[in-house]
């Protein structure tokens, strides 16, 4: 009995918690994690508004944005311009990153190995198990590789960074689109899988004969021997800023729906291959106009003021030009009764 | 005064009744959620998803073998170990063990109880591994691994993860709830039984095997129940150390995954529906298997309890 007169109260306590705080949530992917909750704290010393970020992973930054019970959502794999318009929402790159092949090969230098994306997916599929095959050496002439076996090593958990590894591999080799596609979690025909950029780079470092996938600022900060790729363009290139700022680049944001490039083997001679965005996931319709306005007011800062820390971390900020079309997608958003924000 | 007594008697009954009753609502809102949540996967697949081997989250194709493989085994591989050491340190502990050494060990052993289980995943992944892949596993493929037929379980290339290690790591893990246990009841056997068994001529020996046992059989199958609860459901450490490989392998060197550690792993990015259901459907695999373990060893107890009469 009591029960019902508490609980209202109760309701209506909550309600006024949050009607009452201008702070913005959000929830997503786990990669740009880092990258957002140093935005935050600098949007916070700036404006004395809050954001928090939960880094509960794409899959889940999805379903509780559809949920609304989060301002804003976070993916690493851009939604189908269908399931945007099922779920009203709309999406926009928010800062990018690559993914780079790193190996644990007795006398082998970073950035010295030379891989194309086909050679990749015929390891990874399995197919070129011994360091010293004759498809690594016609690569590599001059490199002695020994005659150790690949241990490949794969991420175990659903993964933005496996999706675009996979993603690549799929467009370089239409052997491994056929037997294992690309996604977050795929079934891979070989290898160990380790929890996490940090959980490969650890296998990579221990397993001799290894090679593995991480975003490019856990090679950095790991010192593993990271491979050069063969772009699009046909030329061999070492990863960076300059290289993922060049895929960036050429890409045509335009006429994807919803801004959904996914940033792999793109054109240009400095491009490196592996490359992708995050994105933002909002209501078209925003039931508390308030947080939505918080949330673009947010990413504009950070667009603005939020480069140099984006490069710091191994980030790649998004160029202008694609800033300014982030800007003309949210012209789009409206609160409920129909006005822009 | 005694009128009231009656009324805070009677709220102090219905609180706590319903404090009881909120245990039940919960294990059955629980396992609820779990069928719900796994519906999809069980409309699509059937039965099936029991004994189907593939994993494939890119053509939506699921099933649990593996992983049911992967926690069966991990999980017989520690009880294998950790219930004859926990025997042994328990007998220690409370026959022969100077009075002086008793206290640290017991909370020695108390301690590695506490340490949380990602500690565990991180010392075996950091620590354990690469020592077991360069000491022991070329010792156990020369060995155990030439022997016919028991040969395939150490065969393949040792990496120091899988299986095997992440079956040791759980076995750590358990011996601190199994000893603990087994300590607590071997102190309950009356002196009175041990000293006059000693005064017949008794070694220890016999003594362990032929006085203290028998009396304790329950109180020891409950730890070695409580220790395989604990080992099904880890999910941290053997997330660390098993390999994620949704491949089945006759050897304990190679990876594999067990139940709880897909469900780890994949959870928070799983996009599709079919792909949360069959999660959920795993969870609610692991449940039952946990339940039916359970129930088991409970059987197991009343039936040694009516051969025997009266149980102790």
């Amino acid at each position: 009995m009591k029960l019902h007169r508490f609980l209202p109260a109760l309701a209506a306590a909550s309600l006024i918690a949050s009607a009452g705080a201008a702070d913005i949530t959000g929830a997503g992917a786990t990669f740009p994690y880092p990258i957002y909750s140093k935005w935050a704290d600098g949007y916070r010393k700036a404006t004395g508004n809050a954001m928090n970020y939960q880094s509960i992973g794409s899959g889940g930054g999805i379903r509780q944005i559809i949920a609304k019970t989060v301002d804003f959502g976070a993916s690493d794999m851009p939604l189908k311009a269908e399931d945007l318009q099922k779920h009203g929402l709309v999406q926009f790159p928010a800062v990018m990153g690559g993914v780079v092949p790193v190996v644990k090969v007795a006398g082998v230098q970073p950035g010295q190995l030379r891989f194309t994306g086909k050679l990749l997916a015929d390891i990874y599929l399995g197919k070129v198990s011994k360091w010293n095959d004759a498809a690594i050496a016609e690569l590599n002439p001059g490199m002695k590789l020994p005659g150790d076996t690949i241990t490949v090593v794969h991420r175990s958990d659903g993964s933005g960074t496996t999706f675009l590894w996979t993603n690549y591999l799929s467009k370089a080799s239409p052997e491994f689109r056929q037997s294992v596609g690309e996604g977050a979690s795929v079934k891979w025909p070989a290898g160990v899988g380790g929890k996490g950029n940090e959980g490969v780079a650890s296998y990579v470092q221990k397993i001799n004969g290894a090679i593995g996938y991480v975003e490019y600022a856990y090679a950095r900060q790991n010192r593993l021997a990271h491979g050069q790729m063969q772009n699009a363009a046909g030329a061999f290139v070492q990863p960076g800023q300059a290289a993922f700022r060049s895929a960036a680049a050429g890409a045509d944001w335009s006429s994807a729906p919803g801004m959904g490039v996914v940033l792999t083997n793109q054109p240009g001679e400095k491009s490196w291959p592996v490359t992708g965005a995050s994105f933002i996931l909002m209501h078209a319709k925003q039931d508390k106009p308030g947080n939505g306005r918080e949330v673009l007011r947010f990413f504009e800062w950070a667009f603005a003021n939020g480069q140099q820390t984006a490069a710091e971390l191994d980030y790649v900020p998004m160029p202008d030009s694609v800033v300014q079309q982030v800007k003309a997608v949210w012209q789009r958003l409206t609160d409920a009764a129909g006005r822009p924000l | 005064m005694r009128r009231g007594n009656a009324w805070m008697d009677a709220l102090f009954r219905n609180v706590t009744r319903a404090f009881a009753f909120l245990v039940f609502s919960l294990l059955a809102a629980i396992i609820v959620s779990l069928a719900y949540g796994g519906a999809p996967a069980l409309l699509v697949f059937g039965v099936e998803f029991l004994w189907t081997a593939e994993w494939d989250p890119v053509h939506q194709e699921f099933g649990a073998l593996v992983t049911i493989a992967g926690t069966v085994a991990t999980s017989a591989i520690a009880l294998a170990i950790a219930a004859p050491v926990s025997f042994g340190i328990a007998v220690f502990l409370t026959e022969l063990s100077p009075a002086w050494l008793r206290r640290p060990l017991g909370t020695a052993i108390e301690m590695l109880a506490a340490i949380p289980s990602i500690i565990y995943g991180m010392w075996g992944l950091f620590v354990f591994a690469p020592l077991f892949q360069s000491h022991v596993q070329p010792l156990l493929a020369g060995t155990l691994g030439q022997v016919p037929g028991l040969g395939t379980l150490f065969s393949g290339a040792p990496m120091g993860i899988g299986m095997l290690s992440a079956g040791i790591i759980l076995a750590v893990m358990v011996v601190p709830f199994i000893t603990a246990v087994m300590r607590d009841v071997f102190e309950l056997v009356p002196a009175l039984l041990k000293e006059s068994a000693y005064a017949l001529g008794s070694t220890t020996w016999e003594v362990v095997w032929r006085i203290v046992l028998p009396f304790t059989r329950v109180g020891v199958i409950g730890g070695v129940m409580l220790g395989l609860g604990r080992a099904l459901g880890e999910t941290m450490a053997v997330t660390f150390v098993i390999g994620n490989a949704h491949r089945l392998s006759p050897s304990l060197f190679a990876p594999g995954n067990s139940i709880a550690s897909a469900l780890a792993n994949e959870f928070t990015e799983a996009v599709g529906e079919l792909h949360v259901a069959a999660l959920m459907e795993l969870g609610l695999i692991l449940f039952l298997i946990t339940t039916v373990v359970l129930a088991i060893s409970k059987l197991l107890l009343l039936r040694l309890a009516r051969n025997e009469g009266s149980g102790p």
